[in-house]
């Protein structure tokens, strides 16, 4: 779309600027702490986390104010703090940070939604033993969050992108003793692990074309005109340029981290850490750090637009992101745990961020990132408490009726719940769902993803409304009763029940205000927004598409209310009706076990023949080469024996006899050896005489 | 004077005369006595070489000779107190009975 960046450098970077770095170091530092603090200690470690959170969400938000001032001021600045971290030969590596609207918003973003996650967990881990270690966690992640949204450098971006990988390890492991748990833990680590290795190929393949991996540096980073316009006239394989080439790569590794097809696999099993985690990694941050990174390498994808505004790299990932929506979106409707659920429904939301970002720019699909991580965590949270009062019963089929024993989290969930379907209006979801579908509206190329999206967003209702009818309405299915959470949980509920509503209102076609932030142009209230051809009609449709999505599962699972009962075995009404796509649904389109029979009994196969190999091959020769060395000893063995200790033997025999040959002079009488001492004197002396004649 | 082949003489003739007592007496006192005798015949050389030397006013000859003499007393000194310990222990002087210094 409309890319008229006009950032003006500025060399002279504000104080808040400056100080930028202290967002991330404070919970690192808080972090730091924690790991070393007792077991025990358990309120000094959720207050350093919590602390070391505040100060970072003010520094966030003194720095929102400063870039929306700056904006307002018509002068939008990106402000970049850059330095040198390792200098070989004419060689730097540079690192530095970047304040600009797109790092300010996830700034205030993350560390809002951050905070919120970590007052909900002091309830939600209140027996927990391992308290201390869950926050020192919590507080490194954020951390590693944050430095990834500051970056200026794509290798510091790595950087935090690592220690961000590590603490989700940390964290989906950190029930270790759960088998399911460790295993969670392994897969999401190895499978991120894959597309990290394309983004890293793609960070040494651009440093190698340009020479930095500065975003922004004055006219001289990556991101900027001059090292693109280079990147451009690279050529690639496949008729892609070094830019897109370069983006594809990096793209690799947002899929990765954003559980994007077909490395999604990692995020359902995920679920099997503690929900906070759950709603902080895999609703709203770490997740969205991969669709971040797509926003922040824009200028590298779009570099050399077509004829359509678009390019290669960005129709590859509009087509992964929308095919991803419908997919996810697909399996979430055939699954009964309520994480699950919603853990499938983050993929399908990813998919649509990454489809916006494709086809309508990093200001669309940014704003669907913000909404939706306001409200995906709210539902993660919601579903946490739902789980809490349930006595940690994660299936859908043995809740029901909790909308009377648990008003509040029902009131906040439905509002989350409304907000992910996109209901119209009041609900942040509708509008920035609805930027990403009059992009793909508006997409010259093709009108597949546009219906892909539409029809991803009819299954979102209605999978939505299922499990919300399957957990709040009915009758009560579970053992023991169910209780509301306490309030430290259900108040960062209505905070982001609150942001789940309000935040559509500064994305709406009539005030675009976000998207005119993050594009650098002057916001305006116009009512003529809406007159956009097309638009009216296209929130009528997706309106209709919406209430058709809500009122199909009503009617086929709302029916739950008044009914005894059902029991676990009884087939769900979809089963009933189509019971092989049921079947295919429940099973994850069998996507593991295609991995299972594929790259896994690949890799199965090959540390096979590779211990083969290393028993047989390497072994062998080894084994080999010590029966030579052993030959050889005895060899040497032989020789020693028979030959060597012989002749040292025969010397020294014949040494001793020398010696009592010649000990016979030694006669003991004294005058002997003066006789002989008096020989030898004159004989000395007939010597000498002779030889001075001589 | 005496030309300096005299004295090389004289000392010679010491020096014979000591030898043959330390190698034919069986008497360890005699035996020293005759060793002291080569050490004054060497002494005589020592005094006889510097006295017709080129350097006679410098009295390196004399040096040599009282050294060498004090230390044949303290030679003298110790053969005797050897003898006396032998004699304590063998009670005997004689050399020949000595003849279990072997290895």
């Amino acid at each position: 779309m409309q890319e008229s960046i006009s950032f003006t450098p500025q060399l002279a970077a504000s104080p808040i600027a400056q100080l930028l770095w202290l967002i991330p170091a404070l919970p690192i530092v808080a972090a730091g702490l924690a790991a070393l603090l007792k077991q025990a200690r358990r309120k000094t470690a959720a207050g350093l986390a919590i602390g070391s959170m505040s100060v970072s969400l003010l520094l966030a938000l003194a720095a929102f104010v400063h870039v929306v001032g700056s904006w307002m001021h018509g002068a939008l600045a990106r402000e970049t703090v850059n330095f040198a971290w390792i200098q070989v030969g004419s060689t730097s590596v540079d690192l530095g940070w970047v304040l600009d609207p797109l790092s300010a918003v996830m700034l205030v973003m993350v560390t809002l939604v951050g905070l919120l996650i970590f007052i909900y967990s002091v309830g939600y881990m209140a027996h927990d033993e391992n308290y201390t270690r869950f926050f020192c966690f919590l507080a490194l992640f954020a951390g590693g969050m944050l430095t990834v949204v500051i970056a200026n450098s794509l290798l510091l971006l790595f950087m935090g992108w690592e220690i961000v990988g590590l603490t989700s390890y940390l964290l989906i492991g950190f029930w270790y003793q759960r088998p399911a748990a460790s295993a969670a833990a392994k897969k999401a680590f190895l499978v991120t692990r894959v597309g990290d290795v394309f983004f890293l190929l793609g960070m040494v393949w651009l440093f190698a074309q340009t020479g930095t991996l500065l975003f922004y540096n004055g006219g001289f980073g990556s991101m900027e005109p001059a090292a693109l316009a280079g990147l451009l006239g690279q050529h690639a394989a496949l008729g892609l340029t070094a830019a897109g080439a370069i983006g594809l790569l990096i793209f690799a590794g947002a899929a990765g981290k954003s559980g994007q097809f077909p490395l999604h696999v990692w995020l359902p099993d995920a679920m099997e850490g503690p929900t906070p985690v759950s709603a902080l990694i895999h609703a709203a941050t770490m997740v969205a750090a991969g669709v971040y990174l797509v926003a922040r390498v824009y200028p590298l994808m779009q570099a050399g637009a077509l004829a359509g505004g678009t390019t290669t790299a960005l129709i590859i990932v509009t087509w992964v992101g929308a095919f991803t929506a419908v997919f996810a979106a697909l399996i979430a409707v055939a699954q009964n745990d309520i994480k699950r659920i919603l853990a499938y429904s983050t993929v399908s939301q990813l998919g649509y961020m990454m489809a916006g970002l494709g086809m309508g720019g990093v200001a669309v699909g940014m704003f669907h990132l913000i909404t939706h991580a306001f409200f995906k965590a709210l539902l993660f949270m919601g579903a946490g408490s739902v789980i809490h009062g349930c006595h940690e019963e994660q299936d859908v089929r043995r809740m029901g009726g909790l909308k009377a024993d648990m008003p509040f989290t029902f009131i906040t969930y439905a509002i989350g719940m409304l907000a992910l379907c996109g209901f119209p209006l009041l609900f942040s979801g509708f509008w920035s769902k609805d930027g990403i579908l009059e992009a793909a509206q508006h997409w010259s190329l093709a009108k597949g993803p546009f219906y892909l999206l539409v029809f991803g967003a009819l299954l979102t209702a209605f999978y939505m409304t299922r499990q919300v009818a399957y957990v709040f309405f009915g009758t009560w299915r579970g053992k023991k009763p169910a209780h509301e959470s306490p309030a430290v949980m259900t108040l960062p509920l209505a905070v982001l029940a609150f942001f789940a509503m309000a935040l559509g209102l500064i994305g709406t076609p009539a005030w675009p205000w976000f998207h005119a932030f993050l594009d650098g142009h002057a916001a305006g209230f116009s009512l003529h927004g809406f007159a956009e051809p097309g638009l009216m009609a296209l929130m009528g449709a997706s309106t209709l598409v919406v209430f058709l999505g809500l009122g199909l599962g009503w009617w086929l699972y709302g029916g739950q209310v008044g009914r005894p009962a059902p029991r676990l075995e009884e087939p769900d009404v979809l089963q009933k009706a189509v019971p092989w796509a049921w079947a295919a649904l429940r099973d994850r389109l069998y996507v593991d076990e295609f991995y299972g029979v594929t790259v896994i009994a690949f890799y199965a196969w090959w540390a096979r023949v590779a211990d083969w190999l290393d028993r047989r091959v390497w072994g062998g020769l080894v084994t080999g080469v010590a029966w030579v060395f052993r030959g050889w000893a005895q060899f040497n063995k032989f020789l020693d024996i028979n030959w060597v200790d012989g002749g040292f033997d025969k010397s020294c025999e014949e040494l001793a006899t020398g010696g009592g040959l010649l000990s016979r002079i030694q006669t003991g009488r004294v005058q002997t050896y003066l006789r002989i001492l008096a020989l030898a004197v004159v004989a000395l002396a007939a010597i000498l005489i002779w030889s001075s004649r001589a | 004077m005496t030309p300096l082949a005299g004295y090389l003489l004289v000392a010679a003739l010491l020096f014979a005369i000591g030898l043959a007592g330390a190698l034919t007496r069986r008497n360890a006192i005699l035996v020293l006595i005759g060793i002291e005798l080569m050490l004054n015949a060497a002494n005589l050389n020592l005094i006889a070489f510097w006295r017709y030397g080129p350097h006679p006013e410098a009295l390196t000859g004399m040096m040599f000779a009282i050294f060498s003499i004090a230390v044949a007393a303290a030679e003298a000194a110790v053969g005797l107190g050897l003898v006396i310990q032998i004699h304590r222990h063998a009670h005997s002087t004689n050399l020949d009975d000595m003849n279990r210094m072997k290895g």
